[in-house]
């Protein structure tokens, strides 16, 4: 027996486990990304995805993308995947840090992501030293919509929206986002760095990786600025618009480092974990007893299928935003799924105001109420704006001694009563909107006096108006039982 | 030992199918070993092919190649093996 040497070949740079091994998009291109050959996104994907594996954090990883050519980050990282809207990623990825102190938060931007429709988040974040990691691709262009003018386009550079080149008279100049935010003291680190040359993309790699770390050491904010190349818009080859980056972009926006307290920042003691939620009453100081549980046995005449869907429409001041918030919270009481949705204007008092209630057993699609199928109309402008919305087979509450002939339509029944007035002899006009709330409940029999008692309880703080309500949907209840007589 | 020397410090492979044949690679490999190939691939790009020797393993052309699996690099590690003297068969036999 005897010893020789052998040679064998280790894979030493390959596909990062962060990527999944296909990615769930177009049918043909499941192998491949959707960027345009020679895009400086792949390289700065790759280098995010090399540092998530190095730091063996994939499982804890949260990234949350932007709006733009960048946006498909979710095909492609096995992690945590949160798509933002337009520019809102860093305030997206602050919610999702502070509610998961734990998790590692990625906030990647392009630059008419992050430097335009998002430059308010993006400051505002550093500026609170939000403990998440930045990575901003600035190529000068917003690309995915086909080549306008950026913030961050150079100055004379041809864009679709600059054709004769940026100038700063009509334009403004380039911003530069690492020095606005290194004039901020909350942040910990900052670096522009780019795709130019091979010892670019090297130390490119480096201050990615730097930027993670920070995050995974509870350091603060960090963002790494990196000058990438549109080959596609920048009309140029990949390797032109490579050295073009370096020889012009870099011009405008010099690499280095603008920020670097990693040495002195104190790591953040990971904050305590929210809750569990039983203790959550007791944190709110809810009595247990008060709150709400989940009943089977909904009281339901017809034992159909329960889908009611309420608008309910007045001046502000009658109450319109109060009787749709105490229906859904006795919808709540009543262990049903519940929606409420506010819509008003400016004017707290006197504007025009109205809101949309759903009352379900099965899960709610969306809060609103385009075709409702109980409208509560507490005046006649109210009436005449949602009047058509209401199908055949709906309700109409009319706050009015009588039902504009003009209004009716065939199929809606209507109860038209003026309950401001009946509110009014029963002690208060104000409770005109509780007589009609209990007209509703009359006629739609889902929820049981215990349910409003209930939310009542919890809306109503003042126990003077408690009496007075019970008696208004006592009355609200008589007037619809007499109606139908 | 002879048989080590002899062989390229590093090799490379190409997933034709996932290279864009952006000529990144090209452009950044130290020792020139990339070159654009002459077929089109099924996409119709003409992709990355690797010269077949000098390679380095340095690595550099993955990280210029931004498509995440369309390049691997591989790097030598040379091992000590055990080998047997005789041939497979008689030293089972010998040690049975």
């Amino acid at each position: 027996m005897s010893s020789e040497m052998v040679a064998e070949y280790e894979v030493s740079h390959g596909k990062a486990k962060a990527f999944y091994e296909r990615y769930e998009r177009k049918d043909e291109l499941q192998h491949q990304t959707h960027f345009c050959p020679g895009c400086g996104h792949g390289q700065t994907h790759k280098m995010l995805a090399k540092a998530i594996d190095e730091l063996g954090i994939q499982d804890r990883t949260i990234l949350v993308g932007p709006v733009g050519c960048g946006v498909f980050t979710y095909y492609y990282y096995d992690v945590g995947n949160i798509s933002a809207a337009h520019g809102r990623a860093t305030a997206v990825a602050t919610g999702v840090k502070r509610s998961r102190p734990e998790s590692i938060v990625i906030d990647y931007q392009g630059d008419g992501d992050l430097a335009a429709i998002g430059s308010a988040e993006i400051l505002h974040a550093a500026n609170r030293g939000e403990h998440i990691t930045v990575i901003f691709v600035n190529n000068a262009i917003y690309s995915m919509t086909g080549g306008q003018l950026a913030p961050t386009t150079l100055l004379g550079q041809k864009t679709a929206t600059s054709p004769e080149g940026r100038s700063a008279a009509n334009e403004g100049y380039p911003l530069h986002v690492c020095e606005l935010l290194a004039t901020l003291e909350a942040p910990v680190y900052i670096e522009r760095v780019s795709l130019g040359d091979n010892k670019q993309i090297m130390q490119a790699a480096r201050a990615i990786k730097k930027a993670m770390e920070n995050q995974v050491r509870g350091l603060g904010f960090s963002l790494i600025e990196v000058l990438s190349p549109c080959p596609t818009l920048f009309k140029m080859t990949p390797v032109e618009a490579q050295h073009w980056v370096r020889d012009v972009m870099e011009k405008t926006f010099p690499l280095g480092v603008f920020r670097d307290r990693t040495k002195e920042a104190q790591p953040r003691a990971l904050p305590d974990a929210a809750p569990a939620l039983d203790r959550i009453p007791q944190i709110l100081g809810v009595a247990s007893e008060d709150l709400p549980e989940g009943n089977p046995a909904v009281h339901d005449e017809t034992g159909a299928d329960l889908n009611l869907a309420v608008r309910v429409a007045g001046f502000g001041g009658q109450g319109v935003l109060l009787l749709g918030e105490v229906l859904a919270e006795a919808g709540l009481d009543a262990g049903l799924e519940v929606s409420w949705l506010p819509s008003y204007g400016p004017e707290m008092r006197s504007g025009t105001s109205n809101c949309h209630v759903r009352l379900s057993r099965r899960v709610i699609d969306s809060p609103m109420v385009t075709n409702p199928n109980v409208l509560v109309a507490m005046n006649e402008p109210a009436l005449r704006k949602f009047v058509k919305s209401v199908p055949a087979g709906g309700w109409i509450l009319y706050n009015g001694e009588e039902f504009p002939a003009d209004c009716e339509q065939p199929g809606v029944q209507v109860l038209a009563r003026p309950f401001t007035e009946i509110a009014d002899a029963l002690g208060n006009a104000r409770a005109g909107n509780m007589v009609m709330m209990g007209a509703l409940l009359e006629m739609t029999g889902v929820l049981r006096d215990v349910n409003i008692d209930a939310a009542l309880k919890r809306l109503v703080k003042n126990p003077r108006w408690t009496e007075l309500n019970r008696r208004a949907i006592e009355r609200g209840r008589e007037l619809m039982r007499e109606s139908r007589l | 030992m002879a048989n080590a020397e002899k062989q390229d410090r590093g090799q490379l492979r190409v997933d034709v199918e996932e290279c864009k044949g952006c000529g990144l690679c090209v452009e950044a490999c130290p020792p020139k070993v990339i070159a654009l190939g002459e077929r089109l691939n099924h996409y119709g790009y003409r992709t990355a092919a690797y010269k077949g020797t000098g390679c380095t393993g340095c690595g550099i052309c993955f990280m210029a190649c931004p498509e995440p699996g369309a390049i691997t690099v591989l790097r030598v590690v040379n091992r000590v093996r055990e080998v047997q003297a005789v041939s497979v068969g008689a030293s089972e036999c010998a040690s049975s």
